[in-house]
């Protein structure tokens, strides 16, 4: 053979060693954290904020928000996505976009509280405002990874026969997994540091320690609140790795 | 698979393509990218559409699978108009083979080549034996490639899984659009064998575009010459393409050195061989020479038990010999009888002896080729060409007057 064939070597070594370093790191912070908390000289107003099962609640809230929103954000944009990209409507792409875009180029706080004077102080207009702001990187990486799709590939599908529809379900979006994944994982971590700004319209969420740190001027508890912030995102940001490593299709 | 081999594939009349004043103008183009074609492709042949870039030659086979719809025309396959099937459908009974073979980069090369049977419903066991049967077809090692993804094959082997897919369900038609452009000269010259062997044996009908006038040659039953305004110029074999170009533009095209462009079309087994003198080790020498200077001949070609020719000695070398002895000459300029006159001609030339000797499947021998056989068969070409009769196969376009029949003073 003129032409040797190339074995894939397993490159997935270095992401699943880098996956590895990452939650060793964040639990080693969470670990430190708690063992501060533990140990720590604290005042009773602090202790009565940072006890584990008010931490707990709040984290709870926090994903809640988190997850809902985001859960919102792929039910309405990947199949938006994926419309855009279908001839008739890759004219109103450029439009949608620029909607998208708005979304995320508004200040984040502005939008939150702008849309509680209209929408009422609660949960769900806090995440009225996340799904805006995480719309678009899921949103775009839908479409690239489609549009990005060699042509030549769908053309082979429909040369065998296969419907549109099922070229769609067994080449395109497959072959668009990747970016999609990777534009998730930027919505979803948008979409947990954004959740901090919910306690401003009384949503709940771990801001709530940032702003009672503020408030009643307690660093350590403000401390607490941007810290585990921090870890979270650091950990779903993780969890976006692992599923990305393992959700890619084989053969890429 | 007896059901699809007598409804499909022995149904000659089935697989004729025929293109009838079709045309395609795409929107905001000025002229039409395909102008009332008229086109006979005939079963189980290989039809070649060859033409400089952007002649039509890809609308035209898009045409054919419906990929592309014609503006106005018929397109028959056997007495059915495909314009009235179901597209996906028809194309289900087509196989189509791309550039770099177009593979699935995410399913397995088994994978890839079950799509079409699939889709037809074909039974697991079915679909899993005819992987092995089309990887063997091919000739790739099931055990080896089944289960590989593209990118841990060769831009070779990408090709031979492409051409396997698509002659998975059995198709009676394959169209292939310049599937062996992405790949290097040598292993291009090895697909287009592997081709000419494969439809000896699934005797397909295809069509096959390429903007490569000596792979038309080579792979040609019949060849289409577009021109640049996408007009067909010439419509005809190889042999009578080469012999009589229909103009200036096909004889351009054809470029220099036709005459040795038609020794690609003959085989070694196709003329008639000499026959030289034969001898085997542990005879005297001064016998052989005597038969050797008795015929006329200046060499004796030694053979071993089998027939296998080990050396070629000349009067003197056999002069000086008591008697013939077994050693082997590695150096023996041999063709196969299955090789073109063009593979002979460089097997001459790279010999001392300006011949080759010819060797059969089992390596024996069973003849002699030279320069004056080669020069005859070129020149038996030329006049079977003049002389022969028979009709040129059907295709014009009506579109454009300026290559109608009027002859043109
Ligand atoms: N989808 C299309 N839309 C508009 N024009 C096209 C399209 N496809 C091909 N053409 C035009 O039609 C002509 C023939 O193209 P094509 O059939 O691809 O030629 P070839 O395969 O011989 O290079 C070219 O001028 C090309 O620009
Ligand atoms: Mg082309």
């Amino acid at each position: 053979m003129i032409d040797t064939p190339r074995r894939e070597v397993a490159a997935s070594g270095t992401t699943g060693r880098s996956l590895i370093i990452q939650l060793a790191a964040i639990l080693l912070a969470l670990a430190a954290f708690a063992i501060w908390v533990a140990t720590a000289n604290l005042s009773s107003t602090e202790r009565a904020t940072l006890n584990s099962s008010a931490l707990l609640a709040y984290t709870g809230e926090h994903l809640a928000l988190t997850f809902v929103s985001i859960i919102i954000v792929l039910t309405i944009t990947i199949p938006l996505g994926i419309l855009l990209t279908r001839r008739p409507f890759v004219r109103a792409s450029g439009t949608i976009l620029a909607i998208a875009n708005f979304g995320q180029a508004a200040p984040i706080i502005g939008l939150v509280v702008l849309l509680a004077f209209w929408l009422g102080f609660t949960f769900w207009t806090a995440v009225v405002a996340l799904v805006a702001y995480a719309a678009l990187p899921v949103l775009r990486n839908t479409m690239i990874g489609i549009q990005s799709v060699d042509a030549q590939l769908v053309e082979a599908g429909r040369g065998m026969g296969m419907s549109a529809t099922s070229v769609l379900l067994r080449v395109e979006l497959p072959l668009a997994v990747p970016v999609m994944l990777s534009g998730i994982r930027t919505a979803l971590v948008l979409v947990v540091g954004s959740a901090t700004l919910a306690t401003f319209i009384g949503a709940g969420g771990l801001g709530l320690l940032i702003t009672t740190g503020v408030n009643l001027f307690l660093p350590s508890v403000l401390v607490s609140g941007a810290l585990l912030v921090a870890l979270l995102a650091l950990f779903i940001d993780w969890l976006g790795r692992v599923f990305e490593h393992y959700a890619r299709p084989k053969g890429l | 698979m007896s059901a699809t081999n007598t409804t499909q594939s022995n149904d000659q009349a089935s697989r004729t393509i025929l293109l009838d004043k079709v045309t395609k103008h795409y929107p905001g183009q000025l002229k039409p990218a395909v102008d009332g074609l008229m086109l006979e492709i005939p079963a189980g042949k290989i039809v070649m559409l060859v033409g400089p870039s952007g002649c039509g030659k890809t609308t035209t086979l898009k045409m054919i699978n419906r990929l592309i719809e014609p503006t106005s025309g018929r397109i028959m396959l056997g007495d059915e108009d495909v314009t009235d099937l179901d597209g996906d459908k028809l194309r289900r009974r087509m196989g189509y083979v791309i550039q770099a073979g177009g593979l699935f980069p995410h399913m397995t090369v088994a994978a890839n080549i079950a799509i079409v049977p699939k889709m037809l419903g074909w039974s697991k066991d079915a679909i899993s034996k005819r992987i092995d049967e089309l990887l063997d077809l091919v000739s790739l090692d099931p055990a080896l490639y089944r289960d590989r993804y593209p990118k841990e094959l060769s831009g070779g082997q990408q090709q031979r899984v492409g051409v396997a897919r698509a002659l998975a369900a059995e198709p009676p038609v394959l169209l292939m659009d310049e599937p062996f452009g992405a790949v290097d000269p040598i292993t291009r010259q090895r697909l287009q064998d592997e081709l000419i062997r494969i439809q000896e044996e699934v005797q397909k009908t295809i069509v096959f575009v390429t903007h490569d006038f000596d792979e038309a040659v080579k792979l040609g039953d019949l060849i289409v010459i577009f021109g640049e305004d996408g007009q067909i110029v010439q419509y005809d074999s190889p042999e009578r393409i080469l012999a009589q170009p229909a103009n200036d533009f096909v004889a351009d095209f054809i470029g220099a050195g036709a005459g040795l462009k038609q020794l690609t079309l003959a085989r070694v087994r196709d003329v008639q061989l000499a026959d030289p003198v034969t001898a085997s080790p542990g005879e005297k020498g001064a016998d052989v020479l005597a038969r050797v200077q008795q015929t006329n001949h200046d060499y004796v070609v030694i053979t071993d038990g089998r027939g296998r020719p080990i050396s070629w000695l000349s009067r003197r070398q056999l002069s000086r010999l008591d008697t013939i002895d077994k050693s082997k000459n590695p150096d023996l300029p041999l063709v196969a009888e299955g090789s073109t006159l063009n593979d002979a001609l460089d097997a001459m030339l790279a010999s001392r002896l300006g011949a080759a000797l010819v060797t059969n499947r089992s390596k024996a021998l069973v003849g002699m080729i030279t320069f004056d056989i080669v020069m005859k068969s070129i020149n038996q070409l030329r006049a079977d060409v003049q002389t022969a009769d028979d009709e040129s196969p059907v295709g014009t376009n009506t579109g454009s007057p300026e290559v109608s029949e009027v002859p043109n003073d």
